[in-house]
């Protein structure tokens, strides 16, 4: 790994990843390390699209980080990766895509991971997603995540986009079976011209189903968001979504929330709240010594973190 | 010591402020009292630089802070609690409290300047600063910013609004740590009587003038006064 290599994977990976239970990095569109584990199995499919990974029934406290870093300008990294959380699991899983792109070639990566939950099990997915380097070549990150979820199972989802991606554009598809619980938090924040556009489709079809989406975003310069939930309530179930966002410059921000509460018994609620920055936040931070610009970027910092 | 000279403030073909001229000593806790809409909280505003008067002069330790911003001001040692304490969603506690101090904070510092205005403070530190803390707890985390700065001038706008009768009773006691303890100068805004009790001098503002200043037992005198001539309507002469 060189030094670009190690810079993507810090600003997507908080640990040492070398350090992990298990671990897959893919380097242009290339398996380049794996480590696997008694009960953690990591698998090139035949057909060489991505991963399969397979968690054993009972597996507490296993960690998987599964990186995919791309520095080839032009390059358009598809993978697909799919996780079989056996019964009872207890795993966390560290995702995150970093493109360093230098020339003016384009490079993306589509990342469709599909997890398929066992009953009673827990996972934890981190995704973080990063962008650097000069070149006048977009970085694109598309990411599509599906979740069947059996009786009993709850996964928390936190996804962060903090800089230097162009264009995104995500999908979040979950299937809610019976005691489950799906959390999601998202922060996405874009700049200059940049494009993201996030959707969520959740259908709770378990008896006691229950999701909780938060999104905050900030959006600044001229970029441009998109927020679309779409929630079904197909039995006595309960879901919570809660997009923020902060507007500056010329930036704009569209949220379409869709709720669809089809049995009595669905409880199901959507806020959301676009605007700029309040003026009383920036003078109660100036009020204890902070500049104004100072303000502006702790009001920005802590509501990403 | 702060001097404000002939200030004032006129909105929307209104005049808030009337040629208000105010001398406060260090050490002392003075209460600004009057009826609603006679000056207070503009008063309080143009101190801190969040509002501007359209004349006048403020000297702050003798030093024209007249046309300085809100941060300079805070910097020289002014602070301000507001009426309506701020939300602030992502910034906990913690935050707020090491933005005031401006210096590294410690847990164990934090949880000591949350116990001075009666907080458990380790069931605060980390919680955001939002609107799952009730009014009284945002109002006392918001009197906690205050004193994190040891300022030189504090002032306090109207810090019994909004909060229930449980919690006002908590608020008393710290105005009595903050009337025995506290070096700078004390401003209070307020209407209530026990906060009036507390201040070494008591200001009444009537239609954006001063009417009357003096210590607090000719002044509660005064002021009772007032209430039973005008059944708590208005002020009279």
């Amino acid at each position: 790994m060189n030094k670009i290599d190690e810079n993507l994977l810090n600003n997507i990976i908080d640990n040492n990843i070398l350090e992990s239970d298990s671990y897959n990095i893919r380097k242009n569109g290339q398996v380049t390390k794996r480590k696997t584990n008694p009960y953690i199995d990591i698998i090139t499919k035949k057909d060489g699209t991505g991963i399969d990974v397979y968690v054993k029934d009972n597996t507490l406290f296993g960690i998987i980080d599964i990186p995919v870093i791309i520095t080839e300008s032009g390059l358009k990294d598809v993978v697909y990766n799919d996780f079989h959380i056996g019964k009872n699991a207890n795993i966390i899983i560290v995702a995150g895509c970093g493109i360093h792109n230098t020339s003016k070639d384009d490079s993306s990566h589509d990342g469709i991971h599909r997890f398929h939950l066992k009953a009673n099990s827990k996972v934890k997915y981190i995704e973080k997603h990063y962008g650097s380097g000069k070149g006048s070549g977009e970085k694109n990150l598309n990411p599509i995540t599906e979740i069947e979820m059996d009786e009993g199972s709850s996964m928390t989802i936190e996804s962060v986009q903090i800089e230097g991606v162009d264009n995104t554009l995500r999908l979040t598809k979950a299937n809610l079976l019976k005691n489950t619980t799906l959390i999601i938090n998202e922060k996405i924040k874009t700049s200059h011209q940049q494009h993201a556009k996030t959707d969520f489709v959740v259908t709770l079809n378990g008896e006691n189903a229950s999701c909780h989406i938060t999104s905050r975003s900030v959006a600044i310069d001229n970029s441009y968001q998109e927020f679309n939930s779409i929630i079904t309530g197909n039995t006595k179930s309960f879901a919570h979504v809660e997009c923020d966002a902060i507007i500056q410059n010329q930036a704009a921000i569209k949220a379409i929330p869709q709720i669809f509460a089809n049995n009595v018994e669905a409880n199901l609620i959507h806020e959301a709240a676009i605007g700029k920055i309040a003026g009383a936040q920036l003078v109660k931070l100036m009020s204890l010594g902070l500049t104004e610009k100072e303000a502006e970027e702790t009001i920005i910092n802590g509501f990403l973190k | 010591m702060l001097e404000l000279i002939d200030i004032s403030f006129k909105r929307d073909n209104k005049q808030i402020l009337e040629k208000i001229n105010l001398k406060l000593d260090l050490g002392k806790f003075y209460v600004i009292t009057g009826p609603n809409g006679s000056g207070k909280s503009s008063l309080a505003k143009i101190i801190m630089g969040i509002e501007k008067p359209d004349s006048g002069k403020i000297l702050f330790n003798k030093i024209d802070i007249t046309n300085k911003s809100i941060d300079e001001r805070a910097r020289m040692g002014i602070s301000f609690a507001f009426q309506q304490p701020i939300n602030f969603k992502g910034l906990t506690v913690f935050d707020l409290l090491k933005i005031a101090i401006n210096k590294d904070l410690t847990k164990d510092k934090a949880c000591d300047i949350l116990s001075k205005v009666g907080l458990c403070a380790l069931n605060y530190v980390d919680r955001e600063v939002n609107n799952s803390l009730s009014g009284g707890e945002l109002k006392r985390i918001e009197i906690a910013t205050v004193l994190a700065r040891n300022p030189k001038l504090a002032i306090f706008d109207e810090p019994e609004a909004g909060i229930d009768l449980w919690s006002f009773q908590n608020l008393i006691s710290v105005f009595k740590y903050i009337q025995n303890n506290f070096q700078g100068i004390t401003l209070v805004i307020s209407h209530q009587e026990r906060i009036l009790n507390i201040a070494d001098q008591i200001i009444l503002f009537n239609n954006g003038k001063i009417e009357k200043i003096g210590n607090k037992d000719n002044m509660m005198k005064l002021i009772i006064k007032k209430e039973t001539c005008c059944k708590g309507v208005e002020l009279c002469e």
